[in-house]
């Protein structure tokens, strides 16, 4: 009877294309929300994805995420050198600084501090020039949304004339020479990332105690967090895997920012437009379709197959909602990805996995509002005019 | 008592102009209290197969009632119904649905095709439901609507056929798996004389076969001469049945 219920489906054309719809929007609504949002809460932790090469960070132990950083005393470097199990440590900066460009304007920066000697946590794809320059003396590296930010009126000329290097600006009165664009994560708030030596960036920022990180790495063979727990103990600071600063940052954006409940509510909307409408045209779509329900119930059609029929045609609208519904949110991310403040964000895994679930759940709560109509149906309703 | 295979059994056995369905002091009220209404106040009566009986009178007494409860789509508030041998008190769920499929077949005023399904596609629901092919129960469709003169519709969707049309894809739908029960309300109601006629024919030459009872619940004095037997209802009650009619 599965052909049948699909004829029925698709032969009430007006229901079909609204059931479609309302399930479409609410796919679209929901996987786009969720994406942007899962997007930008690992925003506020992307430095810390970007650093690949140091999988352990030391820090002040009152530290409650990425931006919030006091500096550590210049001996915390050889105290971490010294305990058992690490194999390097070095220097790393975070700070933030007003910019001076030519022209007189004034920029916020991000200032990020690299070892001198290896250059630990620097930019993994170069746009324009080497990383090698940052050797240089004043020599800055800038992201390539950071370039755009500090130089708008050049955006529209930058795909004919490239990148301008060597251009000078002002950062805390010192100078500062751009030797190369890099391509970074987008910082959660839409500052430029400059990169350079750490020697430097403590003239660049007013703190006390430039090092507010020490960056490490295990022996081969050694336990990560074992090797963490050791240098807690030896320091008296924080030392954190990559992935547990990752995760620690993330949880105090979710606990103390308004952004959970903002996009929660967007999402929740989206989930109850689904529900509203396709729930209701749904159980107009069956109630609209008693008599022909009954008739088959009469002629020997079985209530688990009259179930089985509804289903399916919850199924059907389910499948065509979510297709095209994700599909618009991913056609919806392609298209904004070259606008610099939305690069980055993307269809996310996450959010088309829990997108089904939520259409599921639609589908499932619109076939059994109908389906209780149907399975209390008189089948004598037939002879009613 | 007998078991329902022994009492099917037995109906097989008896001839094929045996008592298809009775009828034993059946009431039937709807609501309760102040908003109660009594539909059927003890009907007893006797359906004989083979032939055509036509059940009257006027509106509001009971029949639509009365032959739903016959059909199996409504409970009764009392009393006994055997159809085909079979009790249909004992008959719960979905044996009571398979019954009803194996062994009914429905005329409607309205016909009650789906409108999203052609001609052949209605046809073959039943033979489906049975659990047939899809393919050859729309073959064997096709094979029923050519045997009610519509050969060349099996592709129309009910919207393009007049209602007489429709009427006629109706009758081949309820006797496509060859019922011994045929159960039609008031098959005539919405159609002009001629095309009413023209359904009536059809009933009484393709639908009546020996072993097969048909109803036929009608006010429609015109088709009256198409009955073998006549009962009178008024009231919720048998008041006369004419035997012998035509
Ligand atoms: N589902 C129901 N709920 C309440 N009352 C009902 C119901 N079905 C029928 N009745 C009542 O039962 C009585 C008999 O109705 P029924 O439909 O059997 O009459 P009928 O003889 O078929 O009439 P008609 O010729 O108009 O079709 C009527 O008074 C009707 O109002
Ligand atoms: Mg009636």
């Amino acid at each position: 009877m599965g052909w049948v219920a699909i004829k029925m489906l698709a032969g009430d054309r007006t229901k079909f294309f609204g059931l479609i719809f309302g399930v479409s929007f609410a796919a679209f609504m929901m996987s786009q929300q969720v994406s942007v949002f899962i997007g930008i809460v690992r925003r506020s932790a992307s430095q810390i994805v970007d650093v690949r090469d140091a999988p352990i960070w030391v820090m002040d132990s009152r530290i409650r995420h990425l931006d919030e950083v006091p500096g550590l005393p210049a001996t915390d470097l050889t105290r971490v050198r010294s305990v058992p199990g690490v194999d390097w440590a070095v220097p790393f900066h975070k700070g933030q600084g007003l910019a001076k460009l030519a022209n007189g304007e004034s920029r916020s920066v991000v200032v990020m501090g690299l070892d001198d000697a290896t250059l630990v946590g620097a930019p993994v794809e170069m746009l324009a020039g080497e990383l090698a320059d940052l050797h240089k003396p004043d020599a800055v590296i800038i992201d390539k949304a950071g370039y755009e930010y500090m130089w708008p009126s050049e955006a529209k000329s930058l795909a004919r004339e490239g990148y301008r290097l060597n251009r000078t600006f002002e950062i805390n009165d010192r100078r500062a020479i751009v030797v190369g664009v890099c391509r970074a994560s987008s910082p959660f708030v839409t500052l430029p990332l400059l990169y350079t030596r750490f020697s430097q960036s403590s003239r660049y920022t007013p703190e006390r105690n430039a090092m507010n990180f020490v960056l490490a790495r295990a022996k081969p063979g050694e336990n990560e967090q074992e090797v963490c727990r050791r240098i807690q103990e030896a320091t008296g600071r924080l030392a954190l895997t990559r992935e547990q600063f990752f995760w620690k940052t993330i949880h105090y954006f979710l606990a103390s920012t308004g952004i959970p409940v903002n996009f929660g509510i967007t999402i929740a909307l989206g989930f109850l437009v689904g529900v509203a409408i396709a729930g209701q045209t749904f159980y107009l779509f069956v109630v609209e379709n008693l008599k022909q329900f009954g008739s088959l119930k009469a002629m020997g059609v079985r209530d688990s197959k009259i179930v089985g029929m509804v289903l399916l045609q919850g199924l059907v609208v389910g499948f065509a909602g979510y297709c095209i519904g994700v599909g618009l949110s991913a056609g919806f991310f392609t298209m904004t990805n070259t606008m610099t403040h939305l690069a980055g964000l993307y269809l996310r895994g996450e959010a088309m996995v829990g997108v089904a679930g939520a259409v599921a759940a639609i589908i499932l709560f619109a076939t059994f509002v109908s389906v209780r109509r149907l399975l209390v149906l008189e089948p004598a309703i037939v002879f009613r005019g | 008592m007998l078991t329902f295979a022994q009492e099917a059994a037995s109906y097989e056995t008896l001839d094929s102009n045996a008592t298809a369905v009775i009828c034993c002091g059946v009431t039937k009220e709807f609501g309760r209290g102040d908003g109660k209404s009594i539909a059927l106040r003890g009907v007893d009566l006797d359906v004989a197969a083979g032939e055509m009986t036509l059940l009257v009178g006027p509106s509001g007494c009971g029949k639509t009632t009365l032959i739903s409860i016959v059909a199996g789509l409504l409970d009764p508030t009392e009393g006994e119904i055997h159809v085909l041998g079979q009790d249909l008190r004992v008959l719960k769920g979905h044996k009571l649905v398979d019954f009803r499929g194996a062994n009914l077949g429905f005329v409607f005023q309205q016909y009650n095709l789906l409108p999203a399904l052609s001609a052949v596609e209605n046809a073959a629901i039943p033979l489906i439901a049975l659990g047939i092919k899809r393919r050859e129960a729309i073959e064997r469709a096709g094979e029923l609507l050519n045997a009610v003169g519509l050969g060349s519709k099996l592709k129309a969707m009910p919207s393009q056929l007049s209602g007489g049309q429709q009427q006629r894809v109706a009758i081949a739908r309820a006797l496509g798996h060859e019922p011994k029960l045929l159960v039609c309300d008031e098959p005539t109601a919405a159609l002009d004389a001629e095309s009413g006629r023209v359904a009536m024919e059809l009933l009484r030459k393709v639908a009546v076969q020996p072993g097969r009872a048909v109803i036929v619940v009608t006010h429609d004095n015109r088709i009256f001469d198409y009955g073998q037997t006549i009962v009178h209802m008024s009231d919720g009650r048998v008041v006369e049945v004419e035997r012998g009619n035509a």
